[in-house]
């Protein structure tokens, strides 16, 4: 059956020269889009008209386009990754959206995410957060040595659970406080649930929580908006378990 | 200890441990309150006022419990400026209606309408019975302010509406304060929610229930 098409949309999106200039919405029409074309391809029907039209195309983060990477972003109608649940913006596809919508597009808006270009934002400060303790500095051994320790079903479950985080940081766009707790908790939540991760747990949560506050995220409040927005559906139970992480290794201080 | 405080989940350690103990304050004094239904003579409230009024208590745990106030007060105005100041540039649209509830999103707003209340609910009965000292009838100052002629009315309803705010800041704050320590995880989390929501309920009920009781039937 051939895909429903959507004669007229409006698209209403942020442009933004560089990091240092102060941007603004810019209003575009597009015709004929297939509800079976997803919106970061929607996005390239528009550049290949701004470009036919002489115009400067509008800068976007992609990469995979099948929801693993954790490049893609956008803020699309209020809401991060658009409308539809446990998905990326490059799963996001246009049969979502209705005939004549006019549809909004920001780039992530949060204080340690500056914007690069039009949608585009800095997404760094996840790195340095990763860099300050998101990961095991010792030889943990090969494939053989991994599966001669023993973990129950429940613990490697709930690492993978955590591990599914792709860093896109819809959590602190969608977050009223721009708070990364989900991310630094799935972070370090991944590593704290098994034996290899375990050693460095306490040194870990220290150190990335004090990262994430030098960036300039904001403080959780506990609304759980994170998980809703978030693609893979990283459980704000995470959450707590950093709190705990966090505050038995500052008692033992 | 300074980098413990300083920190974000340390300052939301004491918000959380701040916020129980108020929690906690709530119980003893919606059943100190429910006595005002129970003896329409008053000896039953005044016995509680009075216990309440003891040196030890007034002097050992009040100054506690201000503390608690003042500190939950003063770490939710830090935070939520530190808040503020994290996302420098707003959204044009935003739409978490579907993502969060009104009131996990409102916490500062509630907490301050709260805290309106509250000045006026110590004006009324904590500065005549403590301060200024020239009452000995708590009960009848208590039922006067619900049953006076023409503003009996407006303080019922201003105290409804003080205890309907202050269960919209128990909803979320509750459970909230358990994830804050890390006292929850997937399961507990549900249990949590559901134990703060029937809490709410009762202490919000509760001050409801009693207002209206004095108002239309004391």
């Amino acid at each position: 059956m051939a895909d429903k098409v959507i004669k007229e949309l409006t698209i209403k999106v942020w442009r933004q020269k560089n990091a240092k200039t102060a941007g603004k919405f810019e209003t575009y029409k597009i015709n004929d889009i297939s509800g079976g074309t997803s919106f970061l391809e929607m996005l390239d029907i528009l550049n290949e008209q701004l470009i036919n039209d002489g115009q400067e195309p509008i800068a976007f983060d992609h990469d995979c386009r099948e929801g693993i990477c954790g490049m893609c972003s956008l803020f699309i109608n209020g809401r991060a990754h658009g409308p539809d649940d446990d998905i990326t913006t490059c799963q996001l596809h246009m049969r979502k959206f209705k005939e004549g919508e006019t549809i909004t597009i920001e780039p992530w808006r949060a204080g340690a995410f500056p914007v690069i270009k039009d949608l585009i934002v800095d997404r760094t400060a996840f790195e340095k957060v990763l860099q300050a303790g998101g990961y095991i500095s010792v030889n943990t051994g090969g494939v053989p040595d991994g599966n001669a320790i023993p973990i129950s079903q429940d613990d490697a479950e709930e690492a993978m659970d955590a591990a599914a985080c792709i860093g896109c940081g819809a959590c602190v766009a969608t977050c009223k406080n721009s708070s990364a707790m989900l991310f630094v908790s799935a972070k370090v939540s991944h590593l704290a649930k098994l034996p290899q991760g375990r050693v460095e747990a306490s040194r870990r949560a220290k150190n990335m929580v004090a990262k994430m506050d030098e960036l300039g995220f904001g403080n959780c409040t506990n609304t759980g908006a994170c998980e809703v927005e978030c693609p893979k559906g990283i459980s704000i139970a995470n959450i707590a378990r950093l709190n705990r992480e966090f505050l038995a290794a500052k008692i033992k201080d | 200890m300074s980098s413990f405080l300083s920190s974000s989940i340390g300052k939301k350690l004491i918000m959380s441990l701040s916020g129980l103990f108020l929690v906690l304050f709530l119980l003893v004094h919606l059943i100190l309150n429910s006595f005002l239904m129970f003896d329409s003579t008053g000896e039953l409230f005044n016995a509680g006022a009075h216990f309440m009024a003891m040196p030890v208590i007034r002097f050992g745990l009040q100054p506690v419990l201000f503390g608690g106030f003042i500190v939950h007060i003063i770490y939710a105005i830090i935070l939520t400026l530190q808040n503020q100041k994290a996302r420098p540039q707003k959204y044009a649209s935003q739409n978490l209606g579907n993502s969060s509830t009104w009131s996990s999103r409102n916490m500062f707003v509630l907490g301050g309408l709260v805290l309106v209340f509250i000045a006026m609910h110590l004006m009324h009965f904590f500065v005549p019975i403590q301060i200024q000292g020239n009452v000995h009838d708590d009960y009848q100052l208590v039922k006067n302010l619900f049953t006076n002629g023409s503003t009996g009315l407006v303080y019922t309803g201003l105290y409804v509406v003080g205890a309907i705010l202050l269960g919209l800041h128990l909803a979320h704050g509750f459970w909230s304060a358990f994830q804050s320590i890390g006292m929850s995880n997937i399961i507990w989390r549900a249990r949590l929610e559901r134990a703060g929501y029937i809490y709410a309920i009762i202490i919000s009920g509760g001050f409801i229930i009693i207002p209206l009781y004095l108002h239309f039937f004391a």
